[in-house]
């Protein structure tokens, strides 16, 4: 069954917020928890208007206890229910971190494959808001580095909106790192994409709902010069990188990776054999981060297609600094042309 | 002065519904106040004493403490307004839980708080110029905390209950408990809010303290509602019980009585000095401000339920109360002038903030090099220098 497009301009904030409401009511074992989403809607307002609408066993106000919400999620999950959980800000995850990377991530594992863990763990993450500390931060390769957990984020509105109702459809645990600084962008999405188009039906080969559309990369610009791999708040960022280098006659390939466990290698793999050149973008710091381990496996399939070692423009060893240095610190237009150039010169 | 009992049953006072009968003074279930909202001093069996040495000019020094704190914190909320900060939590209605708590410690006390404690940072010595960093985004701390036994804030709700409990372990282990001497006997404060009792730090911190009678006290600002979630959502009992329930000697107390606050401090404080261990305190107040300047409490809690507690504004029920025990006008007037001198100096001194100086972010990761770092920033010296010299783009 096909369905008119229904568009509407969104931003990403509101993306998320109707792709919420459409997955709560596909499932009605999908339920909300985390601090402030009732009344308040959440501190960027993203699961506004829910709990008027859904009611508040559907949409949780928990106490403020962050381990709670991740441990009582398990327990749900046990009992049946898909729980999407809100963290507030990026530096508060951790006080879940044990529930997340000793049960969570492990209970299908422990359990012999006998009970699924279907919750999705949403994080407002990076930096760029002129936030105080343990409030911009990017800690996506902790979860990464834990087996047992899938690892997402998306960069537009639109992929927001499919991307969550994806995870939720994830019969594994999720964490759903949405950029903050992108909320407010916006962009046109079909609000009335029936299942099939969402990715949420089974695929052929028996890949449970949401799982096949998640973990994939995408190609966003087609290019033959330097591929540059971002994901979340840094996929603009490249996307500009693009524009400013083609008027330079410089042909970039852009990938938003999507996904980063998995990481969707074949994808990268694939641009890298036809341009030989890659640079990876992401807020974290590189030490032992995402384009680490990117860079490990690109190297590893497309070594003899590559002219230049991988190189990565994210943020340094240092605690998030404070915010009036905070564009030194953040992977700017400039360091992305600057690592173009750099690979270039090989 | 009158006696009465002032457990204060009013629909807003304790949002947390009590359960147990109020016993009178000395029981959980009684709300210490020495001071009721219309300015009448309060007879208390147990607490009078602690606060009948407050003269005349005692109380006029805790009244300016908190209109100096309310000039500063409403500055503050200005300076967001215009630009100059990039956040403020404002203060505002619970000048009198912490200025009272705080008057009550001596120079060698320690205190950790949370981030809205602008109050307790007055009466420490930090000057006030310097809480505008960290919202500034200039500074991740602001002050030296040693130098004034007053940690910078923390922003993790909770966590630096357990960081109270292991400075009291190490007061006790320097034998700085119950030796008698007003000098040396120490204690340690966390002050917290209400949602933070929900933390698991917390909780684990009254543990351990507990545990080796550590001279903590936990010192619970319950200002009804942590953001936009009243406390009524993170105890079904009144909090004060949460204390008794880890076998810690329990008070609440009206958290807008700048007296009481004073008076069940100075008895927790002296219980810790002597090595009676942790004492768990519930000041029950308002947050009258938004939670931040990011905040919209109209989202979430009524305009009458804020009128009800301006009715009950900590600093105009000690003026009343000095007005009629002689406080000329000349005292308030003076007063003004200070509290706009502070405000003005605090606006001249954050709007000349400049810029750190970029490379900083590479400093104090480490006490010791770490070549990691060291690579990092010699990447950025270089990045930076390729501007100066026209290289880069
Ligand atoms: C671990 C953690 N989780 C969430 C937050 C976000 N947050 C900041 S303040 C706050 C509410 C705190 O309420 P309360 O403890 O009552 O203190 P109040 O702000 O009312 O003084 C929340 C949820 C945080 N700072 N730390």
């Amino acid at each position: 069954m096909t369905t008119q497009p229904t568009l509407e301009r969104v931003a990403m904030a509101k993306a998320i917020n109707l792709g919420l409401r459409r997955a709560m009511e596909r499932d009605s074992k999908v339920m909300l928890m985390g601090e402030d989403i009732g009344p308040l809607g959440g501190v960027f307002r993203v699961t506004d208007a829910l709990q008027k609408d859904f009611g508040d066993a559907r949409v949780v106000d928990t106490p403020l206890a962050e381990s709670g919400i991740v441990g009582a999620a398990i327990g749900l999950a046990f009992a049946g229910y898909r729980p999407v959980c809100e963290i507030q800000f990026d530096g508060f995850i951790f006080p879940a971190f044990d529930q997340i990377t000793t049960q969570l991530a492990k209970v299908h594992y422990r359990s012999g494959g006998r009970v699924e863990m279907p919750i999705v763990i949403r994080v407002p993450y990076g930096g760029g808001i002129g936030a105080v500390e343990h409030h911009s931060e990017s800690p996506e390769a902790l979860f990464a580095h834990t087996a047992g957990l899938r690892v997402v984020t998306p960069s537009t509105p639109s992929e927001a909106f499919t991307m969550i109702q994806q995870a939720i459809a994830s019969p594994d645990p999720v964490l759903f790192f949405e950029p903050k600084a992108r909320y407010w962008d916006k962009e046109e999405i079909d609000t009335h994409a029936d299942d099939a188009a969402l990715g949420l039906i089974e695929g052929p080969d028996g890949v449970a709902p949401g799982v096949a559309g998640l973990e994939r990369a995408r190609v966003l610009t087609s290019g033959t010069d330097v591929t540059v791999a971002a994901y979340g708040p840094t996929v603009r960022t490249a996307l500009t990188a693009a524009r400013v280098a083609g008027e330079e006659g410089r042909s970039l390939e852009v990938i938003d990776l999507r996904s980063i466990s998995p990481l969707d290698i074949d994808t990268v793999a694939t641009s890298v054999t036809k341009t030989g050149r890659l640079v990876v973008v992401h807020e974290a710091p590189t030490f032992f981060g995402a384009g680490a381990e990117l860079a490990a496996a690109v190297t590893e399939r497309c070594f003899y297609s590559m002219q230049a070692p991988v190189l990565r423009v994210g943020g340094f060893h240092t605690p998030y600094p404070v915010a009036n240095i905070e564009e030194e610190y953040l992977p700017s237009l400039d360091r992305v042309l600057d690592a173009v150039d750099a690979t270039l010169g090989y | 002065m009158i006696t009465t009992d002032t457990s204060g049953a009013t629909p807003y006072s304790d949002t947390v519904g009590s359960h147990h009968p109020d016993t009178g003074s000395g029981s959980p279930d009684h709300t210490v106040q020495l001071l009721s909202p219309t300015g009448e001093r309060i007879t208390d069996a147990v607490y009078s004493a602690r606060a009948d040495h407050l003269d005349r000019a005692a109380l006029e020094g805790l009244y300016r403490d908190m209109a100096l704190t309310r000039r500063f914190d409403t500055e503050a909320t200005s300076l967001q307004r215009q630009g100059e900060l990039g956040l403020w939590p404002p203060c505002l209605g619970q000048e009198a839980a912490q200025v009272g708590s705080a008057r009550a410690l001596r120079p060698q006390d320690f205190v950790f708080p949370s981030y809205r404690e602008h109050g307790v940072a007055w009466v420490r010595g930090v000057d006030m110029r310097q809480l505008l960093l960290l919202y500034r985004g200039r500074e991740h701390g602001g002050w030296d905390a040693r130098a004034h036994n007053y940690n910078v804030p923390t922003l993790v709700i909770g966590s630096h209950a357990l960081h109270a409990a292991g400075y009291g372990m190490g007061i006790q282990r320097d034998g700085d408990v119950g030796t008698g001497d007003r000098d040396r006997d120490r204690a340690v404060v966390a002050y917290f809010g209400d949602g933070a009792t929900s933390q698991g730090d917390v909780s684990e911190g009254m543990v351990f303290a507990a545990a080796v009678s550590a001279p903590v006290i936990f010192f619970c600002q319950n200002n009804q509602w942590a953001i936009s979630v009243p406390a009524a959502k993170q105890s079904r009992i009144p909090l004060v019980h949460r204390g008794e329930g880890f076998g810690i000697p329990s008070v609440r107390v009206d958290g807008n009585d700048v007296i009481a606050c004073y008076a069940v401090m100075a008895e927790a404080l002296e219980r810790a000095h002597s090595g009676g261990g942790p004492t768990f305190i519930e000041a029950v107040t308002y947050r009258m401000g938004a939670h931040t300047t990011s905040d919209d409490p109209t989202r979430y809690r009524s305009r009458a339920e804020e009128e009800h507690w301006r009715q009950r504004d900590p600093l105009a029920r000690l003026r009343t109360h000095l007005e009629s025990i002689g406080t000329g006008e000349d005292f308030f007037t003076a007063l003004e002038a200070e509290a706009e001198q502070l405000g003005e100096d605090a606006r001249s001194y954050c709007r000349a903030l400049d810029k750190p100086d970029a490379e900083s972010m590479f400093d104090h990761v480490y006490a010791t090099p770490h070549s990691q770092i060291e690579r990092d920033r010699a990447w950025f010296r270089d990045y930076q220098a390729s501007f100066e010299d026209g290289v880069a783009r």
